[in-house]
Formats: structure tokens, C-alpha cells, sequence
């Protein structure tokens, strides 16, 4: 099963390659430079994906105390941190030469850096429990908690940044967008929910064999 | 005994323990005044610049001093023994909960009060006429924080390292309250009218809302062994 969705996700990802570099036009204004949102949007896409199975497993877990769900709770966290990171990288990486500098307190930069601290402590959590039926309760409770603080968190942000200043010159990304950039972008979104769907599963056996070891 | 008897003798215990011993109430009044220290050592004399950073230098008081009470928040019932009684009393758990917020939010308030006179007298500022938007400012944000302080205490006075897992746990999840209620604040020593925020009192009251509701449903969970 998963070694199915690994060669998918690597179809993918290879696909979404020619899509962005042979495929796509050359943006006017920002140059191939805006290639990196094939990678920024997709990674951000799935790291809310990711953060909302932790959701949905951490409540699972609760109700039916599967250790099941604990795993996926645990992998998707993981995956999902991983893919928060690699969009503020990319990001940075982007904002540099558009915006002229790696970092800005933007309202969406700002709530997406508090996630990306907000699921680290979970993950922090998660290792100095030993007992591992206890760090499933608690850190259930934390994914909980966190991912109903994500509207919170946006809404605050959103408003402290727009009561603040205008975003008429950090709007990031081209205004409308060409089917030429928009097809690759989708194909690129559809590669990495593979990735995140193939590391998930992975990390999943991992985490079961550990189990079994210290059972 | 009714649900809310139940969280009322736990809040009364806490009460009367704090009371007659006093260690987290003294500890946290001179941990406030060293603030007030702090800031005025790294801000300088310079009152315009105090003045305008006032809001957010209040809540970053608050917020200190909560992490400091709020971690306590079991620590008695560790030390002395005492979480076999908790885990044995009858009936919903979540009284035990809500008891718990409620301690918690009153020592808050009561630091957080005096924290605000020593400010008005420190830095001669005139918190008297915000004095009605700030008691309800403060209270909506403190609810925020104790709601979800207390129920990460629970989890924290199990792990080692829990002085430092505690702050990273609860503060990132507080920016949304932290925002509203400084700038909310802000508004009131101003001498705006609260109808100015109240897109942010009501992001507050919705915080409160969603956190309690999420403590209460949870907290079963966390108290088992």
C-alpha cells in the first residue's frame, strides 16, 4: 500500500517538475522567481490538510482510545510541521528578491509561523512523555485545542495586521491567474498530498513497529 | 452535591490554602514589582515611549506572572499526594475543572490589579477614568488564559522539563487573546469607547467561548492515571 502511493507521489512530483519549470509561463512581473509558489502553495495546502487529520485523529482517540488513531494523529502532526517549515522556507526564499526581504510580520506569515510554533510543542510534548498511553491522551488534547485555535488565530491576525496598514503592497502572488500557471499548480497540490499521504503511511508502520518492540 | 458545588469546594480549598499560606500570591507580587523594575531599566526614562508600549508591557506583566501561577496550578496535589483524591471524587470531572479556572482567574485578577496600581504609581499614569473598559477587558482576557493555562497545567505537572514545556505549550495558543486584550487595552487608556474594539471583545468572548468548552469536554481524558 504504501509502497504504491511512494512511486504515485514520485510520479507526481516529477510531474508537477515539468509542470512548473517546462510547462508553466514565465511570470512577467516577478520572473521565475514565482516558480516557487508551486512548491509554497502546495506545501501550506497540505500542512492544513495534515493539521486537520491531527484534529479529527486526536478526537477518535478520545472517543475510542484506538492507538490507531493516536498514530496517525502523531505521523500526521510530523508531516504536518515538516510541510509548515518547508512554506515559510520557501517563503523566505520567495520574499527575498519580491519583497526585498527574507521576513515580514504579514498578517498570513504570522499566523502561519504561530501554527508552525503551536504543532512543535505538540510535537515537544509528545517526546518527554515516556508512558505512551499518556502522551496519546495529551497530546489528543493539545491537537485538539490547537486546531480550534486556528480560526482564533487567524481572525486575531488578520486584524492586527489590517488595522495596522494596508496589505496593498505584500499581496503576494500574480492578481488573476494564467490556465497555464493554475494546472500547474493543481497538479503540484495533488504530488504533494501524495507525499504527505506516502510519508504518513510510512511513518505510521514506523511508529506501530516501535510499539510492538516496547511492548 | 449539585456540579457547581463541586467546583466551588475545589475552588474553595484553593482559596483557603492560599489563604493561610500565601506562597503563590507573595511570590507572584514581588515577581510583578521586579518587573515593573525591568521594564523601566530597559525602556529608560523616556515617558512617551512608555507611555504608547503601556498596553502591551501590561499584558506582557500578566502574562509572566500567569505562567508562573498558572503552572502551580497542581503542584500541590503532586507534592503532597493528594491526585488519587482528585482522580476518586464522583461525578463529572470537569467541576473539578471548572473549579480550578475559577482559582486560577481570581489569583490572576488579584495580581493582576495590584500590578496595575503599581504601574499607575510607578510610571504616573492615569488608569483611573479606564478603570470601567479595563474591568472588563482584563477579565475576558484573564478567562482566556486560565482556561486554557489551567488545562495544559494538568499535562505539565506530569512531564519532566515542565517549566519549560508549559510557556511553549500555552503561548502560542494564547496570540489570538493576548492580541484582543492588548489591544483592547489600548483603547481603554486611551479613553476610546469599548464600541471601537468590539470586533476584538468579541474575538475575546469567543475565545473564552471555545476554550472552556474544549477544557470542560477534555479534561476527563487528562486526569486519568
Amino acid at each position: 500500500m504504501s509502497r504504491i502511493l511512494g512511486w504515485l507521489a514520485a510520479l507526481g512530483l516529477a510531474a508537477g517538475m515539468i509542470m512548473a519549470f517546462g510547462v508553466a509561463p514565465r511570470e512577467v512581473t516577478q520572473g521565475n522567481v514565482q516558480r516557487i509558489m508551486y512548491l509554497h502553495v502546495p506545501t501550506v495546502l497540505v500542512a492544513y490538510l495534515a493539521f486537520a487529520v491531527v484534529f479529527v485523529a486526536s478526537i477518535a482517540y478520545l472517543w475510542r482510545r484506538d492507538p490507531a488513531a493516536d498514530r496517525l494523529a502523531h505521523a500526521s502532526a510530523e508531516v504536518g510541521v515538516l510541510f509548515t517549515g518547508l512554506t515559510i522556507a520557501a517563503g523566505a526564499i520567495w520574499g527575498k528578491p519580491t519583497w526585498g526581504t527574507w521576513w515580514t510580520w504579514d498578517a498570513r506569515l504570522t499566523s502561519v509561523a504561530i501554527l508552525f510554533v503551536m504543532y512543535l510543542g505538540y510535537l515537544l510534548l509528545r517526546g518527554m512523555i515516556e508512558d505512551g498511553e499518556r502522551a496519546a491522551r495529551y497530546s489528543a488534547v493539545v491537537g485538539i485545542v490547537a486546531a480550534l485555535d486556528i480560526p482564533l488565530v487567524h481572525f486575531s491576525v488578520y486584524w492586527w495586521r489590517t488595522l495596522h496598514q494596508p496589505p496593498s503592497m505584500l499581496k503576494p502572488g500574480p492578481a488573476s491567474m494564467p490556465e497555464g500557471i493554475l494546472a500547474a499548480l493543481l497538479v503540484n497540490v495533488a504530488a504533494f498530498a501524495l507525499l504527505y499521504a506516502y510519508f504518513v503511511a510510512k511513518r505510521v508502520i514506523v511508529l506501530r513497529r516501535e510499539e510492538e518492540v516496547l511492548a | 452535591m449539585t456540579y457547581a458545588q463541586r467546583a466551588f469546594i475545589v475552588l474553595w480549598k484553593d482559596v483557603v490554602t492560599e489563604r493561610r499560606s500565601k506562597a503563590t500570591l507573595n511570590a507572584l507580587l514581588f515577581f510583578s514589582l521586579m518587573l515593573l523594575f525591568l521594564f523601566q531599566f530597559t525602556l529608560g526614562g523616556d515617558r512617551e515611549r512608555l507611555v504608547s508600549a503601556l498596553p502591551g508591557l501590561l499584558w506582557l506583566g500578566f502574562v509572566l506572572s500567569g505562567l508562573v501561577g498558572l503552572g502551580r496550578t497542581f503542584l500541590l496535589e503532586r507534592e503532597n499526594d493528594c491526585w488519587d483524591g482528585l482522580l476518586l471524587t464522583p461525578g463529572d470531572k470537569s467541576a473539578i475543572y471548572l473549579g480550578k479556572v475559577a482559582g486560577n482567574l481570581l489569583l490572576m485578577l488579584v495580581v493582576e490589579v495590584i500590578l496595575l496600581a503599581l504601574f499607575a504609581l510607578f510610571f504616573n499614569v492615569d488608569v483611573a477614568r479606564a478603570l470601567p473598559a479595563l474591568s472588563l477587558v482584563l477579565p475576558l482576557g484573564t478567562v482566556g488564559f486560565a482556561a486554557v493555562g489551567t488545562l495544559f497545567a494538568v499535562m505539565t505537572a506530569h512531564v519532566r522539563a515542565r517549566e519549560v514545556l508549559f510557556p511553549v505549550l500555552l503561548l502560542p495558543v494564547e496570540v489570538p487573546v493576548l492580541l484582543a486584550s492588548v489591544k483592547a487595552t489600548e483603547a481603554a487608556l486611551a479613553g476610546e469607547p469599548l464600541s471601537a474594539v468590539a470586533p476584538w471583545l468579541q474575538l475575546l468572548v469567543a475565545a473564552d467561548v471555545v476554550y472552556l468548552v474544549a477544557g470542560v469536554l477534555t479534561f476527563d481524558a487528562l486526569l486519568e492515571g
